[in-house]
């Protein structure tokens, strides 16, 4: 340090100041960040991350997404990995905060010096960080959230969503209803965030004339009987539910509670009947619906679902997460969403593959929009150039104790706006026909 | 500065006897009379420029991770310094400083969103104006209240204000929050300093000219006014003090350092959540500033660090020591609490006093 020092730091203190005095906001365009570089790639591993609810309020029945995804993972570099390389899964837990979200990622991006996000978990939380990693050039794959802001390929080239989102989910709930409950009454239950109006813009396009009611309930709240209370009043004979599980759930007992049983239908997001039946059977311990059967409380629910389900055993698809669960996470529980996990992991072992043995980013990119992904998804799956949607479709299905799930309405697949909504025939490989599982055993 | 610092690191017997000529142009004791001769705004003024500097060389050798958490350090300190204002100086309690971190944060986030034109400082002194205003509302609706009263109705403000972004999903965006993109390093410099280093130095920027304002109000006139009006109302008020009117000062000071801190975090982490200004953050406020000691901006100081670097400590712990993920996610928590309290226990002047307690031991007495 010498004399100069003090001298110094008010120069720059005052440089800080004037600096200050052009626009907070006004953000230059960068320029692309240069793709053609392998950060977290060696010669027999390559490091991906994720930031994911571990803790905290969302922890239950999310916990089980990283799970299962880190499962396939073992599974694929215990059978060589990919081009010989072994995937390397770091987790971070944010438990939902975006604050925290915000700091994880830093770390995964600066200090882990990650290749790639895999499946970055939850609307409030991503949205945080999706700027920032297509800035500094990581590539965004599979976010785990039905938003509609993840498909922006001219925004986020490198954002690439997973789950259907909740618009085009919801016109297909939407348009099944028309046509098969052309009669009832119509009530909506949503969440109050981007959840709640996305789905409501798709179920209105087709359900506008038959909504007798539109309750909404807070994230973080601990009661709704409020809101069920208001759809009996309101006289609703079918309920629309675009929540998480453990509002379906609480949803599910007020309505028995207070003798309300209208057909229930739910979304993908909270359509999961082993983590329903879990919380249910939670939710009623030391009360006086204890010790009903869970699983009588859910029958004849109606969901949409992208994914094969648990109960489809003969799915070869389920066949080989079964046995990858069995072997390696044995104890936790084996249900949709931790298939979820496994199906976005097997995805971007496909994408790993398709992008070959000389991997950078922009390699992985290059692959994304020249191949189509088939399987595991009972839907098609979309990662074109000028599409980055995941899947653009959804089935529908009614649940029914100990019995595979009753396909209702075979895949249909629509857009996010107002654009028609159509059967498709998709030609779906098992995993014995899909690199890289099919060259492994 | 860097004369004196060149000069205290003599050792102290040679110093002594330095001092003890009076009028001696030389040793410490003549640097520090002389220091001390200064005015205070210059003292304060010097001190926080040699700590910029510190936190500039600090930086520069630190990751953008580790920048990030320096600046958490920084609006952490600030919010945790203003609490402190109001608690230890002027004796009045409140649960609700989160709420005007609130303030601040989505005051700086609309404005980013809907000004992207306005200058940095500019949305910084409007954030404070606004938390200020907040702060007046309730100062003046609180003034009357004492102890667990006042506590209570602070701790509404905690619960009830961030609900206001679920009530106005359009314009505060929901339980999503607001996000945005600040600016970083200007064009010249951006190649030299990463832009969280920037943002960075920004916040510390802010932070320490803020805490050179309380330290002048702190040992100033107003300050030794709440100390008089925190040790006996009635007799503050027989000298002639305007009691209500300085309570609720301290409270409008205390709101605008919180606002401003909030700003600072919104700037930093380009996101503004309700979820992230809950009664929790309120409380882990009030936590840390017990533990780092009251009445003190050291106190803020060591607060700050402990709220940022305990959970990265507890983490990494875990990590180290492979343990299960059920334990390792309420290790930090766990860190926190067993220090909280043993700190409250064994010191109950929190970490500073903790300090000077060892200070003053270590000086020879004579």
């Amino acid at each position: 340090m010498n004399t100069r020092s003090p001298v110094l730091a008010a120069a720059l203190a005052a440089t800080l100041l004037l600096s200050s005095c052009a626009g907070a906001g006004e953000v230059d365009d960068a320029a692309d960040a240069d793709l053609d570089v392998a950060p977290g790639v060696t010669d027999d591993s390559v490091l991906i991350g994720t930031h994911q609810p571990l803790t905290g309020p969302a922890a239950p029945g999310y916990s089980q997404i990283s799970a299962g995804a880190g499962a396939v993972f073992d599974y694929i570099n215990d059978n060589g990995g990919i081009h010989g390389r072994e995937i390397v899964y770091h987790v971070e837990d944010d438990a939902y905060d975006p604050t925290n979200t915000v700091e994880v990622t830093q770390d995964l991006v600066h200090r882990e010096e990650i290749f790639a996000m895999v499946g970055g978990l939850g609307t409030p939380t991503h949205s945080k960080v999706v700027d920032f990693l297509n800035r500094e050039g990581v590539p965004d794959l599979f976010v785990s959230s039905g938003a509609l802001m993840w498909n922006q390929p001219d925004e986020y080239p490198l954002t690439y969503g997973y789950q259907v989102d909740y618009t085009r989910e919801a016109k297909i709930q939407g348009e099944y209803i028309k046509e098969n409950f052309p009669d009832a009454d119509v009530g909506y239950l949503h969440q109050a965030d981007d959840v709640g109006s996305d789905s409501q813009a798709g179920l209105d396009q087709y359900l506008k004339d038959q909504v007798v009611t539109v309750e909404a309930y807070e994230s973080g709240q601990d009661d709704i009987g409020a809101q069920v209370e208001a759809l009996d009043d309101a006289g609703a004979e079918l309920v629309v539910c675009s929540c998480v599980p453990s509002y379906v759930a609480m949803m599910i007992l007020e309505a028995q509670r207070i003798d309300f049983d209208p057909q229930f239908v739910v979304s993908s997001i909270g359509g999961d009947t082993i983590t329903l039946s879990g919380l249910l059977e939670e939710f009623t311990k030391d009360t006086d619906a204890e010790g009903v059967p869970a699983d009588a409380l859910l029958d004849d629910l109606i969901t949409t679902g992208y994914l094969p389900q648990v109960e489809q055993e003969e799915d070869p698809w389920i066949e080989l997460f079964t046995e990858i669960h069995g072997e390696y996470i044995e104890d936790v529980v084996f249900s949709n969403t931790t298939i979820y996990g496994m199906a976005q992991a097997a995805k971007f072992a496909q994408v790993l593959e398709a992008a070959g043995q000389d991997l950078t980013r922009q390699t992985l990119i290059d692959a994304l929009g020249e191949n189509e992904f088939s399987g595991p998804g009972l839907v098609p799956f979309s990662t074109a150039d000028d599409d980055h949607a995941g899947f653009i479709g959804a089935y529908i299905s009614r649940f029914q104790t100990g019995e595979e799930p009753e396909i209702l309405q075979e895949v249909r697949v629509t857009d996010n706006g107002d654009g028609p909504i159509e059967e498709f025939e998709l030609d779906r490989p098992g995993p014995d026909e899909v690199a890289p599982f099919a060259g492994l055993d | 500065m860097t004369r004196l610092s060149q000069r205290s690191s003599r050792s102290p017997a040679q110093d002594g006897g330095a001092a003890a000529r009076p009028g001696g142009p030389r040793g410490l004791g003549a640097v520090v009379a002389r220091w001390n001769a200064l005015p205070m705004l210059a003292r304060h003024g010097a001190a926080a420029l040699a700590a910029f500097l510190g936190i500039v060389l600090l930086t520069s050798a630190t990751d953008s991770l580790a920048d990030l958490r320096i600046a958490s350090v920084g609006f952490s300190m600030l919010a945790v310094a203003g609490l402190g204002l109001l608690v230890g100086m002027s004796g009045q309690i409140s649960l609700g400083h989160g709420a005007f971190m609130f303030i601040g944060a989505y005051t700086m986030a609309l404005l980013v969103i809907h000004q992207p034109a306005f200058p940095l400082w500019f949305n910084l002194l409007l954030s404070i104006a606004v938390s200020c205003v907040a702060g007046v509302l309730v100062g003046a609706a609180t003034a009357r209240l004492h102890g667990p009263y006042l506590a209570g109705a602070t701790l509404a403000l905690a619960v009830g204000l961030p609900a206001l972004a679920l009530r106005f999903p359009e314009f505060l965006g929901g339980s999503n929050g607001l996000s945005f993109t600040t600016r970083g390093a200007p064009p010249g410099l951006a190649e030299l300093v990463p832009a969280t280093r920037w943002q960075a130095w920004g916040v510390w920027l802010a932070v320490l000219l803020a805490l050179v304002v309380l330290a002048n109000i702190g040992n100033g006139r107003l300050g030794r006014r709440m100390r008089a009006i925190r040790d006996d109302e009635t007799a503050a008020a027989l000298a002639g003090l305007r009691v209500g009117r300085i309570k609720v000062l301290a409270f409008v000071i205390s709101a605008g350092c919180g606002g401003l801190a909030g700003a600072l975090q919104a700037y930093l982490l380009g996101t503004a959540t309700p979820s992230t200004f809950g009664v929790a953050l309120s409380l882990t406020l009030l936590a840390v500033l017990v533990l780092g000691g009251l009445g003190s901006l050291w106190g803020a100081l060591w607060g700050a660090l402990a709220l940022v670097y305990i959970e990265v400590w507890g983490d990494e712990l875990a990590h180290a020591l492979a343990l299960d993920t059920d334990v390792a996610n309420n290790l930090p928590i766990v860190l926190y609490g067993v220090l909280l309290i043993a700190i409250v226990l064994i010191w109950p002047g929190g970490i500073h006093g903790a300090l000077r307690h060892l200070g003053s031991r270590l000086r020879p007495r004579s």
